[in-house]
């Protein structure tokens, strides 16, 4: 497998405050990674370093290429970023959220995206007239995704997508992610908090710790580890 | 008799639907600014007012006939919009809103100040593209000039309508208005969108600066009453609501001629011309002790 996405001692920063120290890591096309860490580990930022929305060192390539500038040159070169919070635009409609993902695009076949991805989201065939705030937090954070996936991206980035929802709506969203990426070779790099649920649904994980990788692993090796599990991961 | 009172009557109503189209444009272009920054911008009467007299000078000064010199006022009013938001706005939009507002306050100051360097204070006569002539319509008399203001506020409000809705970069600019940071996660470019933002507020302006100046006369005071009538069908309408702008520009217009109209009457003589301001002010004043989302804004409903 080809590698998609290389970070090599990144760091970044809010104003005076370090917040990632030196994060290399690496996530090879069609994987599904995992970044995990207690609070204010870092793994936002990361992400956040990732599509440029915060002040960073270091070198991130993305298929070779470095990836500079903002989160608009980032969304252009294929990084969707779900961020914490759900991350839709509450005011406008299903639809209207659905298009905007495919913003940076320039093909025709945008309403033939929005059909496909209707058949994941079979809701929002429906309801794609209704505002994006009226919908629940599940539909919200289902909407995010969709949204992402209209811009045809080569990164999938989700911040938190277990935040406030439902252990069953985080199951299904879960199943979802992972059935694109079986389906649809998406690639993915998934922060989260729950630990139990994201080594299960990824391949390999990286651990954070006070702004600077901990440890890595496969999934399975990580999860398979009483010690590591009780020391990094909580459970 | 009745039949008289009652043309009379509709004759109010016509020309209350002229003032109201011309508050509905700049009550339009009030919300898309304060949409985006979360202010109003007091400078947009003068904006408007600068804008006629752009008009004035090509038509009079250069010879220009009316409808290229609107077009071209209009062209360079989104010019001066999106230069305005670039040089002007930008640098203090990061901090508190109170600074934007200063910032409005003195660029209304400057734009006055120069309108009046550059021609003077002296009331000119921008002529009406729909002319003089009155029509009679079952015996309503209206004005042309009242007639086209209708049409081409209404026309205005439809274009930009279709813009927004059902454009491209129509929705990329609400998108950047309500969520800057999710908008510039799915590439759009806010501040960009902000300026063609301003750009698009300053064009409604020169609209209803230039249909405005040829009935009550082009001098550099003439659009601050029409700038107070614009704020009360805003908030009418609900400040963030284009449509509630319209819909209060055109209440707000019939609403103050039906008090004109009741004044033949002697129970409502007290209500003089000299009220008509006042009235808007109370009806500001009414709408935000009552009900400060307007009639068609949505209450503010914060996500926690």
């Amino acid at each position: 497998m080809t590698t998609l996405l290389e970070l090599d001692q990144v760091g970044a920063r809010y104003g005076p405050v370090q917040a990632l120290h030196d994060v290399s890591l690496t996530v090879r096309e069609g994987e599904v990674v995992a970044v995990l860490g207690a609070n204010g580990a870092g793994k936002t930022t990361t992400l956040r370093a990732i599509s440029g929305t915060v002040s960073r060192s270091g070198t991130i390539e993305l298929e070779g290429k470095a990836v500079r500038g903002g989160p608009e040159a980032a969304a252009k070169s294929g990084i969707a970023h779900v961020p914490e919070g759900r991350g839709t635009f509450v005011d406008l409609t299903v639809l209207e959220n659905l298009k905007l993902g495919a913003y940076t695009r320039r093909d025709r076949s945008v309403k033939a995206d929005i059909t496909r991805i209707a058949e994941y989201f079979p809701w929002m065939t429906e309801r794609g007239g209704q505002r994006a705030g009226t919908l629940s937090g599940g539909e919200q954070q289902m909407l995010a995704l969709g949204r992402a996936l209209m811009g045809r991206p080569r990164l999938l980035l989700l911040d938190e997508p277990s935040l406030g929802l439902a252990p069953m709506i985080v199951r299904e969203f879960f199943r979802i992610v992972r059935e694109l990426n079986e389906k649809e070779g998406l690639t993915v790099l998934v922060v989260e908090q729950d630990a139990r649920i994201a080594l299960k649904a990824s391949k390999r994980a990286y651990v954070l710790e006070v702004g600077r990788v901990a440890l890595t692993g496969s999934s399975d090796e990580l999860r398979g580890d009483e010690s590591i599990r009780k020391s990094y991961l909580g459970y | 008799m009745v039949v008289a009172a009652f043309s009379d009557f509709m004759q109010q109503v016509v020309s209350g639907l002229a003032s109201g189209g011309i508050y509905a444009l700049l009550a339009l272009a009030l919300v898309i600014i304060h949409r985006s920054t979360g202010v109003i911008n007091f400078a947009q009467g003068e904006m408007a007012t600068l804008s006629a007299y752009i008009a004035w000078t090509l038509t009079v000064n250069h010879g220009w006939s009316y409808w290229p010199a609107f077009a071209a006022t209009l062209a360079i009013s989104f010019g001066g919009g999106v230069g305005i938001h670039r040089v002007v706005i930008r640098p203090v939009e990061r901090g508190s809103v109170l600074r934007i507002v200063i910032v409005t306050i003195g660029l209304l100051v400057a734009i006055n100040g120069f309108v009046i360097w550059e021609w003077g204070g002296e009331p000119q006569q921008l002529q009406s593209p729909f002319g003089t002539d009155t029509y009679s319509v079952g015996g309503v008399v209206v004005a042309a000039h009242d007639i086209g203001t209708i049409v081409v506020a209404l026309g205005i409000v439809l274009l930009l309508w279709i813009l927004f809705q059902f454009t491209k970069v129509g929705l990329a600019i609400r998108a950047a208005a309500v969520n800057p940071e999710e908008a510039r996660l799915v590439g759009v470019r806010v501040t960009w969108m902000l300026a063609l933002g301003w750009g698009l507020a300053a064009t409604l302006g020169a609209v209803a600066g230039m249909l405005t100046a040829p009935t009550v006369g082009l001098d550099p005071q003439m659009m601050q009453a029409v700038l107070i009538y614009a704020f009360a069908a805003a908030v009418l309408g609900g400040i963030d609501s284009p449509i509630g702008a319209v819909v209060g520009g055109l209440l707000l217009g019939v609403l103050l001629n039906m008090l004109s109209y009741l004044s033949q009457y002697s129970a409502f003589g007290w209500f003089t011309e000299e009220l008509r301001l006042p009235a808007a002010l109370l009806i500001i004043l009414v709408v935000l002790v009552v009900k400060p989302s307007g009639l068609f804004g949505r209450p503010e409903v914060k996500r926690v």
